[in-house]
């Protein structure tokens, strides 16, 4: 079976910075994947280069069997793959429903003419639009704060809602960039379910990039570790767990 | 019936007309102020205009009277010297209103090609551009002799009356709410709010920097072909880079994406304005003080410096009224 998403050799430099080298991946569909790294290893640049934000100095990002490298975000994002932020990219001066019905927005199909004399075909979309974002704000526990500004609320819900923008795009595969920071350990518990959940209801492949081990530990099925944009480890997670040079990136050289 | 169905907009405005025609035509309303409300109901069209490029999809252009002078011109240009029209002649209304909007589909067309070069810019940068093209415009007013140069259009027929600047500012007002409360307009508002998030949930935020710079250059050209025919005169002053900027200062004293700000400060910065000349000419009369008209414009200036210190949002903020607002959205 082909992957669902195949990277290879993708190499990215920041003028004369080796932000990553070599990176190669394959993601099955259905799995929950994960990439762990020190700070500053390059993590977030590859998420960053498979969402077309970066066009890659090298290499190829194959998704469903078509090159998506060099593409614009939105066309990568058609083909079905969302993101999330690292430090939040909400749009905080709109409410949470219509942070989750902008990213309805590729489905919609009224056209300006339609949507400005506000023909019954406009009516109607708008309608499905709004159930549909209600749908998405309930499975993440937002529904009561569906016409809160966004801006004001709190930090853990930002993230939900931030995960249901995603969903809202109606991936295949969604790029989470570090979803438990900043939570507390009832939090983190949630969104392991939730991550496990969406997963199997929404058929959405996960790929993500998370600090917390409880996390990477708990749900993801297997592992990439990375330093200085190279890869250095591999494999189920009680493999990487115990690898030294794993436990050298993140802690250190052992003193001899 | 349903209250909350009802189009209240439009019955805010049908409200507006009768009390301005009743006052009018019992002459309790001089024809003095029936001309400083249409001049507000074109700054309205300007003002909400403007609000959809630099309020709602977050792009600071300063070239906004520019796209007016192109409505101005055109329009001017047809009923003037090309058609020769006269306003004696009721046949003559048709072809003024298509020679309008002739002058606003030239400016949308110039407002189309601006967006281009001004995509990979934001915000000082975008200004500086638009400033540019703002002046740009208006040099080629000053040296097109054909239109009269640096004397400006003269002798325009003046076909603008109240009741078609009002119809054009409710259409206006109109359209454009429609158009932010759809899926198109969520599109420009997640390009002000976060233009790389946009971008990733799949929002060409390309595609819809252009069409609100086309969209609110057509608007703007539509005010400047009204305003030509309601002054009798296209001049290049008009359209200058400080022309500009009193519509730049409206949005921002109503509130940066609130159409209700911007109709409420195009009304409320056009009386005061022409209020501050009658008053400081009063005081003047009455204390003897060595103080003219102009003196006007330092305390426009001061009460604006004001409005944002106290009130930096803007008369608004980002809030619209329920009148504006459309009901079936919510």
């Amino acid at each position: 079976m082909t992957p669902l998403l195949k990277i290879e050799h993708l190499t990215h430099f920041f003028g004369g910075l080796r932000a990553v080298y070599d990176f190669n991946f394959e993601i099955p569909e259905g799995s929950i994947y994960g990439l762990i790294g020190p700070n500053g290893s390059g993590k977030t640049t590859i998420f960053n280069l498979i969402t077309g934000i970066y066009d890659p100095t090298e290499g190829a990002i194959n998704f469903q069997g078509e090159n998506i490298k060099g593409m614009k975000s939105f066309r990568i994002v058609h083909k079905g793959i969302a993101r999330t932020f690292q430090n939040l990219r909400i749009f905080g001066n709109l409410s949470a429903i219509d942070n989750i019905r902008i990213a309805r927005h590729y489905t919609t199909t009224s056209s300006l003419f339609a949507s400005i004399l506000r023909l019954p075909s406009f009516k109607s979309e708008e309608r499905a639009v709004k159930r549909e974002a209600l749908e998405l704000l309930d499975l993440m526990h937002l529904s009561n704060r569906a016409m809160e500004t966004a801006k004001n609320l709190p930090y853990g819900e930002l993230r939900r809602l931030e995960i249901a923008r995603a969903l809202a795009t109606k991936p295949k595969l969604i790029l989470l960039d570090e979803p438990a920071a900043g939570m507390n350990p009832k939090e983190v518990d949630d969104l392991m379910r939730l991550i496990s959940r969406i997963r199997d209801e929404f058929k959405v492949t996960v790929f993500l990039i998370e600090h917390h081990m409880q996390v990477i530990m708990g749900i993801c099925e297997w592992i990439k570790v990375i330093d200085f944009g190279e890869t250095i480890a591999e494999g189920l997670p009680d493999k990487v767990k115990n690898d030294p040079r794993v436990l050298e990136a993140y802690l250190g050289k052992r003193g001899t | 019936m349903n209250v909350r169905k009802l189009p209240r907009f439009l019955i805010a405005v049908v409200l507006f007309y009768i009390v301005v025609e009743v006052l009018y035509r019992t002459e309790i309303l001089n024809g003095y102020l029936l001309h400083i409300i249409n001049l507000s109901l074109i700054y309205v069209i300007l003002a909400t205009s403007l609000n959809l490029i630099n309020g709602i999809t977050g792009q600071f252009s300063l070239g906004h009277m520019g796209f007016a002078g192109v409505g101005a011109y055109v329009s001017g240009s047809l009923t003037t010297l090309i058609l020769k029209l006269s306003v004696t002649n009721p046949a003559s209304m048709l072809p003024f209103l298509l020679s309008i909007i002739a002058g606003g589909v030239v400016a949308a067309f110039v407002g189309f090609l601006i967006g281009f070069p001004s995509l990979r810019l934001k915000g000082d940068y975008l200004a500086i551009v638009t400033l540019g093209f703002g002046e740009i415009i208006r040099t080629i007013f000053n040296n097109i002799d054909a239109v009269g140069g640096p004397r400006g259009l003269l002798g325009i027929p003046k076909f603008s009356n109240f009741t078609v600047i009002l119809v054009a500012a409710f259409l206006t007002v109109v359209i454009i709410r429609n158009l932010i409360e759809s899926s198109h307009g969520r599109a420009m508002l997640s390009i002000r709010e976060n233009e790389l998030a946009a971008e990733l949930v799949c929002v060409n935020t390309t595609r819809y920097k252009v069409m609100a710079s086309t969209f609110g250059a057509f608007f703007a050209g539509i005010a400047g072909g009204l305003l030509a025919h309601l002054i009798q005169l296209a001049h290049p002053t008009q359209f200058g880079f400080i022309k500009s900027v009193e519509v730049l200062i409206m949005i921002y004293a109503g509130g940066v994406g609130s159409l209700t700000g911007s109709i409420l400060a195009a009304f409320g910065l056009t009386f005061l304005s022409e209020g501050l000349r009658l008053g400081i000419r009063a005081l003047a009369d009455a204390t003897g003080l060595p103080i003219g008209g102009e003196w006007r414009m330092v305390v426009y200036a001061l009460l604006l410096i004001f409005i944002m210190l106290f009130r930096n949002e803007g008369l608004m903020g980002m809030r619209e009224s329920r009148i504006i607002k459309n009901v079936e959205v919510d």
